[in-house]
């Protein structure tokens, strides 16, 4: 009895609140906009019977998505953002994790607790804070100015320049800290060993160290990547008009146009894209598990 | 190791200036006498006065702490539970079912968790104010909870309950005086995760919450999209320093806990 109660509880809470709303996002997608106008109640008559529950619904929004060119883009370009920022990421990551692993002992700690802290301060604050460095009368653009670098200001802010050095700022220690557990695991003498065995340094880092720490570049990567495409917060302080982002595009058409059944054929398209990756990464997680034991 | 080679010293200095630099800036002009924060005009703490006097921001700020009290509370509980019957539950009808929907709001996107919620609440008829936004924010940080608490019940002898049990514990009272006390330190940082995501949730929010309740960042959000303010460069920088504050005291605690570890270790071999 008490087992059950354990159980109950928390399934009664996950399915109330997370499958069923996300049922009644599938059903209003497949509603004709008429029907799932606020306020929205689900509309289901056991004695009409399923049958005509079914025939009620269809797929007029997911058309209307591949008819409109503004769709297509949101996805594609939301996806090239996600790919592009991700690279760059990891870029930025690698090193630092590396860097990291090969710091004595006893900085380890430290070095770890600086790439946590700014994960623990608010996401948004660590966006606005580029705003006032981006800007054109902004910091960045008054040092490139003082240096001699440039004579006009660069217009920073507002592009998807922006958009990328935001999304590389605020996602860095989701890269930083797979890559750095895989790295300050891997064995040093398997380095030394190639070294001994002929490779020069380069190309012991290319054939050792990089393929021993790839279950941790894969992670980060993932940890990267699928927040990154349904992103909102980042393209619409740090994006232009040209940033085209798919979570930027469902906000929109919820809280501007109001509507709603286009705006939960959105959510039901980005997850179904997002699916193949968090599957991906369900699967690199378990062999890591597996290979952990 | 060895020292660290140029590269690698290069390579953090870089990154590390990355990551701080943007924030060492903001607090820096949170202090500036001009009301652009682009030019400095000299040191001055108005703008703190100003945001004391800023009763919408403070208003916000109360409904935040309550909702991340009360968030981060339920979905402890509620993530711990969760861990324990993952880990201990054995075989029941719908497991799978069951762990898929703890860590499915994980990678769910906020939009996606914002809107269906917003949807559910709107079909229930439930009026959206604190009440919603802590329901909303209890769902996904109770599958932070529990993955947390889950990796700390996995590592765990079992044999410890078994022991407990054996010597005439209920089961109620060997979770309570064995288990608890041991997974203890991953529930505290299961309550300070839900109560951090909680505090910082802008998306979730703006779609749960009604006109009666505005969280703190919804109140930043639409004051920033009008462009930078020096009020809101003094309210990042508290944020920061209170953030701060409790990092670095907590992984000092956590130091110490295991220097004390490490050093009744070697007596107990001494002896």
């Amino acid at each position: 009895m008490r087992r059950f109660i354990l159980i109950a509880i928390p399934y009664a809470w996950l399915l109330a609140l997370f499958l069923v709303p996300f049922a009644i996002v599938f059903k209003i997608s497949l509603s004709d906009a008429a029907v799932a106008r606020p306020p929205y109640m689900p509309q289901f008559d056991w004695v009409t019977g399923i049958g005509a529950f079914l025939a009620e619904l269809d797929f007029e929004n997911f058309t209307w998505l591949t008819e409109d060119d503004l769709y297509w883009k949101a996805y594609l370009s939301s996806l090239r953002i996600a790919v592009v920022s991700t690279i760059l990421t990891l870029l930025v990551g690698y090193p630092m994790a590396y860097g990291m692993a090969r710091a004595p002992s006893e900085w380890r700690p430290t070095l770890m607790m600086l790439v946590i802290l700014p994960f623990w301060t608010s996401f948004l604050i660590r966006v606005y804070a580029w705003m006032g460095i981006l800007s054109n009368e902004g910091l960045l653009n008054q040092f490139l100015i003082w240096a001699g670098l440039i004579d006009t200001p660069l217009t920073i802010l507002n592009t998807n320049t922006a958009v990328y050095i935001g999304i590389v700022y605020t996602y860095l220690p989701f890269m930083i800290l797979p890559i750095y557990s895989a790295l300050e695991r891997l064995d040093g003498s398997l380095i030394e060993a190639a070294e001994d065995l002929g490779c020069s340094r380069m190309e012991a880092f290319w054939l050792v160290t990089i393929p021993l720490s790839r279950a941790g570049i894969i992670a980060g990567c993932f940890l990267v990547f699928i927040p990154t495409l349904g992103e909102f917060v980042i393209p619409s302080l740090l994006g232009g008009s040209d940033t085209l982002m798919i979570g930027k595009v469902l906000w929109e058409e919820f809280f501007s146009n109001r509507d709603w059944p286009v705006a939960s054929a959105v959510a039901v398209v980005l997850l179904l894209i997002l699916i193949v990756p968090i599957v991906l990464f369900q699967r690199n997680q378990q062999k890591q598990q597996e290979a952990d034991q | 190791m060895t020292r660290l080679s140029w590269f690698n010293t290069v390579s953090l200095t870089l990154g590390f200036a990355f990551l701080y630099i943007p924030m060492v800036i903001l607090i820096i002009f949170s202090f500036n006498e001009s009301k652009l924060v682009t030019v400095w005009a000299g040191f001055s703490v108005k703008w703190y006065g100003e945001l004391l006097q800023n009763e919408a921001f403070l208003n916000a700020a109360w409904v935040t702490l309550k909702v991340a009290v009360m968030s981060s509370t339920i979905a402890t509980v509620l993530g711990t539970m969760a861990a324990y019957v993952l880990v201990r539950g054995g075989r029941f009808l719908g497991r799978t079912l069951f762990s898929g929907m703890i860590y499915a709001p994980l990678v769910m996107p906020e939009v996606i968790t914002g809107l269906s919620l917003l949807l559910l609440f709107i079909g229930i008829g439930l009026d959206r104010g604190v009440m919603t936004i802590v329901l909303a924010h209890t769902t996904f940080s109770m599958c932070y909870v529990s993955v947390v608490v889950s990796s700390r019940l996995v590592t765990f002898d079992r044999s410890l309950e078994e022991a407990a049990l054996d010597l005439g514990c209920s089961a109620a009272e060997a979770f309570r005086l064995v288990t608890l006390p041991i997974i203890a330190p991953a529930v505290i940082s299961g309550w300070l995760l839900a109560f951090t995501l909680s505090l910082d949730d802008l998306v979730i929010a703006s779609f749960t919450s009604g006109p009666a309740a505005t969280t703190l960042p919804i109140k930043i959000f639409s004051a920033v999209r009008l462009g930078v303010s020096p009020e809101i460069n003094a309210l990042s920088t508290i944020m920061i320093a209170i953030v701060t504050v409790g990092v670095v005291t907590a992984s000092l605690v956590t130091k110490r806990q295991l220097v004390r570890q490490r050093r009744d270790e070697q007596n107990a071999e001494r002896s």
